[in-house]
């Protein structure tokens, strides 16, 4: 294993891990408050890639994301992940009216190979990107009518052993939805690419 | 043993009496094909029959085929312990086929899925917590739904929180020369359900049973106009104030003028009934009130105004009158008080004239006022204690309030911009309706005798309808009616019948 990023082009496994995590972590947050699934005075401002993002205040909110993202880095390292998805249902009647899925393709690179070389600063361009429009997505979303939840959902190799504090779950799809697709990044390692599906309203 | 199956077999089934080892029994037979769907090698194990699965007869008949291109009959029954090691090694060539074919077929067939197929989709056992937001503090709600004129989410939650009230005017009439003029009271609606409306200097009736239209008299000199008109309870008579300082009683049913009051010094602006009692509110800021049994009518004088009084109205039990003027105050006159001609009580708050002004009819002592243009608030007063009980800012001038009698809520008409009518609950002031329409002001209101329709009148020159208190209970009766008449229809059905 090669040094944690220490130089700025140079892109290890460990670095790039950090860094898709953490997009995770804010593209979360973002879809979050955008939809309004939590009171937006529970989010504070906070700079980053460039931009002024909402971070949950939350500390429930808080802990739940902290375990999902650290199994999920976990698995990332070793390229077991192949899609993370962000579920917005209805509490009531639980139907599913929102998906946010990230596609996650990992090349890890092989023993004794050249380190794979990308500036960090398109990295974080190409974040930007993502998180805007993850913002702008607001306005052709259809509002959401009623208190809903989310869930996250890791696709992940059909051979990896399940953690004890994690269960396996149907995919949750929506029936009758329309799919925006949304911009992509990569790291070199991870590639990671955005979609959103949203359900029809039938009226 | 014996390495030809089939001649031990044969041995064996020749020497009766020896038991049967090898030969499964029937039952044992047909469980392990049912079990064993993967080796699906029954086309001639001893069975009679083949009988496809429907869901997979493209594996059948695959199955099928292909033991026809490869008839071994070594490889029979690869359960069986008298298998050599040929048998074995052609079975498992047989599974590795089968299960290739499986493999492809799978793939062809769920093509779409077949990502999903190659992974685990995992979720985190304890969830996230529930965000506490209740759809209505939503702040992206009030960005995205505030034009939408008809949007569902809101019209869902009125139709869960109110009954309907149509939108539309049930009629339509038009009222030319109608004077707009906030000052005047120029409809009313009888008990016996007839309206009456000047327009300009004649008073027309239009009767609402069978929509005939009277026209009751016209005022005589050139310069004169109506400046009110009230109904007598019975709806046998009605007051009629005009510009030149008279009020003339009229008796409708003989088309002809009954009296004439005379003794204001400025125009009748405003008139109420209290049994044979006629208040009369005027420009020149008196109220008098009249006896219209005796000769000498004019009974007493209430001077509490400093400018034109334009509301007037006598409360339900006839004890309390209260006076609203051109100078923002109402006044209240209570007829038990030992001075009956100073103001009980001298309200003040409203900071525009007050016209508006109704007398709740199921809780006594409660009296709802409205503002015009600079004012644009309802207040609601306990004219006891002349404590105001309730403000509510409608945002428009206010011109005249009703209540209904049916429901715990009252209309109010309004002005500049929208000239809308609004229905409120008493006492949340939650508005459950708004009524658009008029193109101009909705000076004037009137309620019909069975309290389901309010009578718009406004300076656009048009008389609107509105069912707002429609009552309810009426469609079930409605049902019935149909039913009875469906029943009848029956009846005579079977009297043809057996006829």
């Amino acid at each position: 294993m090669q040094a944690a990023v220490a130089s700025k082009t140079n892109i290890s496994l460990k670095g790039s891990t950090e860094i898709v995590t953490e997009f995770f972590s804010y593209s979360i947050n973002t879809i979050l408050f955008q939809r309004g699934l939590y009171p937006p005075e529970s989010f504070t401002r906070v700079a980053k890639y460039g931009l002024p993002i909402l971070v949950t205040n939350d500390q429930s909110l808080k802990d739940y994301l902290d375990n999902v993202l650290k199994q999920l880095s976990e698995w990332l390292l070793s390229g077991d992940v192949q899609k993370l998805v962000l579920v917005i249902t209805d509490i009531v009647t639980k139907e599913v009216l929102e998906r946010w899925v990230f596609d996650v393709t990992t090349d890890i690179p092989k023993e004794g190979e050249a380190p794979r070389q990308k500036p960090e600063k398109e990295i974080m361009n190409e974040i930007q990107a993502i998180i805007r429009q993850i913002t702008a997505s607001v306005t052709f979303l259809p509002l959401l009518p009623n208190a809903c939840t989310f869930d996250l959902l890791v696709y992940t190799s059909k051979d990896l052993a399940v953690p004890q504090k994690w269960e396996e779950s149907d995919p949750k799809f929506i029936t009758n939805s329309q799919q925006v697709k949304l911009r992509s990044f990569t790291t070199t390692i991870h590639k990671v690419e955005s979609m959103v599906a949203y359900k029809i309203s039938n009226d | 043993m014996n390495s030809n199956y089939e001649t031990a077999e044969l041995e064996q089934l020749l020497s009766l009496n020896a038991p049967l080892e090898n030969v499964e029994a029937r039952w044992q037979r047909k469980a392990r094909q049912n079990n064993s769907n993967t080796n699906n090698n029954n086309g001639n194990n001893g069975g009679d029959r083949f009988i496809p699965n429907k869901m997979n007869i493209d594996i059948g008949h695959f199955n099928l085929t292909k033991e026809n291109s490869n008839p071994n009959p070594n490889a029979i029954n690869n359960n069986s312990s008298t298998s050599t090691s040929t048998t074995a090694t052609s079975s498992t060539t047989n599974n590795i086929e089968s299960t290739l074919y499986k493999d492809t077929l799978a793939n062809q067939l769920f093509e779409s899925n077949s990502g999903d197929l190659e992974s685990k989709i995992l979720s985190f056992k304890s969830k996230a917590p529930v965000g506490n937001v209740s759809s209505s503090t939503n702040s992206l709600r009030v960005l995205y739904s505030q034009n939408q004129v008809g949007s569902t989410p809101t019209d869902q939650s009125l139709k869960k929180q109110f009954r309907q009230i149509p939108q539309q005017p049930e009629r339509i009439l038009d009222a030319p020369d109608i004077v707009d003029d906030y000052y005047l009271n120029l409809l009313d609606w009888s008990s016996q359900n007839v309206i009456a409306i000047p327009l300009g200097q004649t008073v027309y009736l239009w009767n609402a049973t069978t929509s005939e239209i009277q026209r009751l008299f016209q005022v005589e000199q050139q310069d004169d106009y109506i400046t009110s008109l009230q109904w007598t309870k019975d709806g046998n008579y009605l007051a009629v104030g005009t510009n030149s300082c008279t009020i003339q009683l009229w008796d409708v049913a003989h088309t002809k003028k009954v009296r004439e009051l005379r003794g204001h010094a400025g125009r009748v602006g405003a008139l109420a009934w209290n049994d044979y009692i006629l208040s009369s509110g005027s420009s020149d800021t008196n109220i008098f009130n009249h006896d219209v049994r005796v000769q000498n009518h004019h009974v007493s004088t209430l001077s509490g105004h400093s400018q034109e009084v334009c509301g007037l109205k006598w409360s339900h039990d006839g004890g309390q009158l209260a006076s609203g003027g051109n100078d923002n105050i109402i006044n209240i006159w209570d007829i038990n008080s030992e001075n009956f001609e100073t103001p009980a009580h001298t309200f003040e708050q409203h900071t525009a004239a007050v016209r508006a002004l109704a007398w709740c009819p199921f809780q006594p002592n409660l009296l709802a006022t409205g503002g015009g243009a600079a004012d644009r608030t309802i207040r609601f007063w306990n004219t006891i204690t002349g404590v105001c009980l309730n403000t509510v800012d409608t945002m428009s001038q206010v011109c005249s309030i009703q209540w209904s009698t049916t429901y715990r809520e009252l209309v109010s008409s309004h002005g500049y911009s929208q000239n809308q009518l609004c229905v409120w609950k008493y006492p949340s002031m939650v508005k459950c309706a708004e009524l658009t329409g008029h193109t101009s002001r909705a000076l004037h209101t009137a309620i019909s005798p069975d309290g389901e329709t309010v009578v718009s009148a406004s300076a656009d020159e048009t008389l609107r309808f509105w069912r707002v208190f429609e009552k309810e209970n009426k469609l079930p009766t409605a049902n019935r009616k149909s039913k009875e008449v469906s029943d009848g229809s029956m009846m005579r059905n079977i009297n043809s019948l057996i006829r």
